[in-house]
């Protein structure tokens, strides 16, 4: 077997010999292979993601573990983490995004959590050809399907609309769960002497693709060719959280760790390295669905597996806790004091390899960076009369991106588990937290954006996640981020990469919000094309038990409309994206973004206004109508026109709108001082939008009523 | 002995059978404009140690009474061996 | 009150059960599916979630569950019991409800804040409302749609024992989301102390989060048993 076969380079596979000092075994340089891989050792990102903050006055742990923490009380951490399921929901759109959700779940029970909360952020072709259909409406049934069975709620996320995405689907899955913070599990505290279990699901071949099929696999009756998808168990995974937890409580789990990508070899690799210690694995003693060969045992990627490290005085403790939930579990091996990851088949050794090497130590990946030399075609800015500004709402309305999706979070289970306050189709998702407060979270992503400018771009979906948890009145607490991104061996690809990090750790930095976890998904493109630059970032925050805070929805007749805040030009701005962009080019303002969220928790706290939101995808007359159409009311507004396009549609700038009593207006503007603020308008019952010389009727618009799929 | 037997599980007519429909539906949409009905069933194939082939298929019966099939919803036929073959 | 709520494998809504009932002061325990009999009690609650997850039938495995026994027991001798959801599918597989739950008619999970009509006030669960009321509960579900053959309906109607229907907001016939046959949302057997419902009033129950139906069907079964002379 050649080093290329596993994916390894010549730099790498000398780097690897040397190291070993001799070459390795077929086993050996297969597990090597995984697990230096993109997907498991981000050896394109690690030197980037090294850049950005990840401690803060609020962050508990979380550095190198499976999910960031931040803490809510004194008693109580919120684990939270996305991560991405992209290739597998191409391939299989409904078990892609259900595993997608499965593998995020157990993540955070890793944790010591019991997850509370998942939002989901949906990339999808624009077409109306049948297999783009069937992409969206699979990966939204697999996400219902598992995430409701699963018993977590799922109260939020975002869905995003363009022909790149068309054969290359994104599906960033969410989770956040509850933790005791002097119950956190981690991966770390692994010590000599403690065994380790394997408990859930027997390991068959899931996810193990292409050229390890066997023969016998292909004679089977009208078998497809199909490479190993993973399919998940929501059922087993439930009862796996159940029996985790019971664990956690009783005492018994030491370390523990989920089975995600590379399962065994990647989960049972990371807990040893992160101790500081060797590990003995007996792959004979795995419970297996059917018989496998060492290699596909380590590699598997079999669903609702958890790794538990215990003292060997606690076995039967687990065991009657698994017993109890109808789990199987199985005592594989030991921790030890070797530093050497050694596995054993029937008591003979068949591969020894340094934990470091397969936990920690791969040769990281320095691409060549160059900017993009495409032309970036720019119009002038436009001036608008209301007429036109109504036909470009309403074709702007009419896209995907901006419609109702009401046809997707009915399918999510939105109020399991009694704490939602604001579900999905909300700026913002918000829990009841009992004696804590109010979480708050917003998932924002913006690839038009980053596309024009993946340095600002990047830094702007940060900073309108953390607009939205300031007019809520949140204070924000951490943020986690999934890079999705096509291939980083084409230099201008990797410069977008590089410039997206870059400006990801200058908001973190300058607003104050620790990037506590995340992600990264390279390599999404095929032959026929690629995704832009699309950075997913959710941001989590908290209004303290007892403070005011600032709902959305509630917005009654006669209300005035005060907007605050512009934005200038078109240029990465869903519009500019439709016709084509013009004006000022985006730019991260710092000052100006703290004014705005300093400003926005200050009218949270005073319960001045009767609902407000932040402005978002498609600018601020698209907000409005999305905040007025569900609720059948409609706006008569004072604008001077002609009006510039950039002022009507533009994203770049932070700004808000706010629905107060017409008597409180001053007093809003006072708060305001210093800052653009604007009464523009009156809430009206009926459905229309009169922008002064031409109206728009907003329940002619069949997108903002639903649309199935 | 090990015997195998088939059970076929499906809507009782009378009663609305959701996926037969949607499936229905789909056919058409596809262009199977000749299929003029679709009911969509379950297939449980079951591994019984018994004494002989009639005390097997008894065995199934009941285990189709008791807990396979609904009754209220449900019809079910049995076959000896593995109809999936 | 005191009440039992049971926990199947893959049960969800067990904990916000409990949460809700401990919210009206009722004393909750619960009860694993595996044990033989129940605490002393006077209502027993199944609750949603994905027992089993809804393999083979939805409740069809949780109802040959060996605390299901007990669970007959206590209503045939006049116990309470309130099957919510997967609740309300284990009850109709186990023989306690005449009726089976089929997939929705889109074939779809709803999960929406939908309006009942109350049907029925002269039961353990409802005497707090008024005839005719509209109310507000939250459904979750991919299998709510009540069947009955039409005979059987005739009969369930017949002897009033439709207690909740699906109805628009101004409490006007209109399709039930999911397709049910006449609308019907939750039923109750012809003994009257064993009631099943699609919609989940747990979720209706807790100030913080929305409305407070719910409230009123936990104080109406409070009501009742005070008035029985059983606490």
């Amino acid at each position: 077997m050649n080093p290329e076969q596993v994916g390894l380079d010549r730099q790498e596979w000398e780097h690897l010999k040397g190291v070993l000092g001799r070459e390795p075994n077929e086993l050996e340089l297969r597990m090597v292979g995984v697990m230096w891989s993109e997907h498991c050792s981000y050896k394109s990102t690690r030197k980037l993601l090294a850049k950005l903050p990840k401690e803060g006055r609020h962050v508990v742990g979380g550095e190198g573990e499976n999910a960031g923490i931040v803490r809510l009380s004194d008693r109580l951490g919120l684990a939270f983490k996305v991560e991405s399921h992209n290739h597998p929901s191409a391939v299989s759109p409904y078990e892609g995004a259900a595993t997608g959700v499965g593998g995020i779940i157990r993540d955070i029970l890793a944790m010591g959590a019991r997850p509370i909360m998942s939002m989901d952020g949906l990339f999808f072709g624009d077409s109306d050809s049948p297999k783009a259909k069937h992409i969206r409406e699979k990966v939204v049934e697999g996400i219902g399907g598992y995430g409701n069975a699963v018993g977590v709620p799922t109260v939020g996320g975002l869905t995003i609309y363009d022909p790149c995405y068309e054969d290359n689907p994104l599906v960033n899955a969410f989770c956040a769960g509850v933790v005791e913070l002097d119950r956190l599990c981690s991966s770390k505290t692994a010590r000599p002497g403690m065994r380790v279990v394997v408990l859930g699901a027997r390991t068959g071949r899931d996810g193990i693709a292409g050229a390890s099929f066997a023969s016998t696999e292909l004679k089977d009756h009208g078998a497809s060719n199909k490479p190993q998808i993973q399919i998940g168990d929501p059922f087993y995974e439930k009862l796996l959280i159940e029996a985790c937890l019971e664990l956690l409580n009783q005492g018994v789990i030491q370390a523990m760790q989920d089975m995600g990508a590379a399962g065994l070899l990647s989960s049972s690799s990371e807990v040893a390295h992160k101790s500081g210690n060797g590990i003995d694995i007996h792959c004979d003693r795995i419970p297996l669905r059917e018989e496998m060969e060492p290699w596909e045992i380590f590699l598997s990627e079999s669903q609702e597996r958890m790794l538990i490290i215990c003292l060997p005085e606690d076995l039967p403790r687990l065991s009657a806790t698994a017993e109890k939930w109808g789990l199987e579990w199985a005592d594989v091996g030991e921790i030890t004091d070797t530093g050497v990851y050694r596995v054993f088949r029937d008591q003979r050794l068949i591969a020894q390899l340094p934990v470091s090497i397969l936990g920690g130590d791969s040769p990281a990946k320095d691409w060549p960076s160059a900017p993009p030399t495409r032309p970036r075609p720019r119009r002038d800015e436009e001036l608008l009369s209301s007429q036109d500004a109504a036909d470009r709402l309403r074709s702007l309305l009419s896209q995907r991106s901006l419609m109702d999706h009401s046809w997707i979070y009915e399918q999510y289970d939105s109020m399991v588990q009694l704490r939602t306050v604001l579900g999905p189709g909300n700026p913002v998702s918000a829990l009841w937290m009992r004696d804590v407060g109010t979480l708050v979270c917003s998932m924002e992503a913006n690839p038009w954006m980053c596309q024009e400018d993946p340095f600002n771009g990047t830094a702007l979906v940060a900073a309108s996640t953390l607009r939205a948890l300031g007019v809520a009145g949140a204070e924000a607490m951490g943020m986690t981020n999934c890079l999705n991104f096509p291939s980083p061996e084409v230099s201008h690809q990797y410069w977008e990469l590089q410039r997206s990090v870059e400006g990801l750790a200058w908001a973190a930095r300058e607003l104050d919000c620790p990037v506590v976890s995340g992600n990264v998904s390279l390599y999404n493109e095929s032959p026929s094309s690629r995704i832009m630059p699309s950075p997913l970032i959710v941001s989590v925050g908290l209004v303290p038990q007892g403070e005011g805070w600032l709902k959305p929805n509630e917005i009654p007749e006669g209300a005035a409309i005060c907007l605050v805040g512009s934005s200038s030009g078109t240029v990465g701005s869903l519009y500019g994206s439709l016709f084509g962009p013009g004006g000022s080019e985006i730019a991260f303002a710092p000052d100006l973004e703290r004014r705005f969220i300093g400003n926005a928790m200050r009218t949270a706290r005073s319960g001045l206004c009767l609902a407000g939101r932040p402005v978002t995808r498609g600018g601020w007359l698209s907000s409005l109508v999305k905040s007025l159409a569900p609720l059948s009311l409609g706006a008569r507004l004072d604008i001077d026109w002609p009006s510039p396009e950039g002022y009507l549609f533009g994203e770049g700038g932070p700004m808000a709108i706010y629905f107060v009593e017409p008597q409180r207006v001053r007093e809003l503007a006072g708060i305001w001082s210093g800052f653009e603020f604007r009464p523009i308008g009156v809430v009206t019952g009926r459905a229309t939008l009169d922008l002064g010389g031409c109206q728009l009727n907003l329940s002619d618009l069949g997108s903002l009523r639903g649309v199935r799929g | 002995m090990n015997y195998q037997i088939s059970a076929l599980i499906f809507p009782k007519r009378g009663v609305l059978d959701t996926q037969g429909r949607a499936v229905m539906g789909t056919l058409v949409d596809m262009g199977f404009r000749s299929v003029r009905d679709v009911s969509v069933g379950r297939f449980v194939r079951l591994s019984i140690e018994a004494e002989d082939q009639a005390s097997a298929l008894s065995t199934a019966r009941r285990i189709c009474q008791e807990l396979l099939a609904n009754e209220l919803i449900e019809d079910f036929s049995l076959k000896e061996g593995d109809l999936s073959l | 009150m005191m009440a039992a709520v049971v926990t199947f494998p893959g049960s969800n809504c067990d904990g916000d059960v409990r949460v809700a009932l401990e919210s009206v002061g009722a004393k909750v325990q619960m009860v694993w599916h595996r044990e033989g009999s129940l605490p002393k009690c006077h209502l027993v609650v199944l609750p949603g979630g994905f027992s089993y997850g809804d393999y083979l039938r939805p409740g069809a495995m949780a109802a040959k569950s060996p605390i299901m026994g007990a669970v007959v027991e206590h209503a045939r001798k006049g116990g309470l019991v309130l099957g919510i959801c997967n609740g309300f599918q284990i009850l109709t597989e186990s023989g306690l409800l005449k009726g089976a739950l089929l997939t929705n008619r889109d074939q779809r999970f709803i999960c929406r804040r939908c309006h009942v009509r109350v049907e029925r006030t002269n039961t353990p669960f409802t005497n707090l409302f008024v005839e005719g009321q509209v109310v507000q509960f939250p459904i979750a579900h991919r299998d709510g749609m009540f069947f009955l053959p039409q005979e059987d309906l005739d009969e369930l109607e017949g002897s009033n024992r439709v207690v909740f229907r699906y109805c628009a907001p101004d409490g006007t016939p209109c399709e039930a989301p999911n397709g049910a046959l006449n609308r019907i949302a939750g039923i109750i057997s012809r003994e009257g102390n064993v009631l099943g419902m699609m919609p989940h009033p747990e979720r209706a129950t807790l100030a913080e989060i929305g409305d407070s139906f719910g409230t009123t069907l936990w104080r109406s079964v409070e009501r009742w048993i005070e008035e029985a002379g059983l606490i």
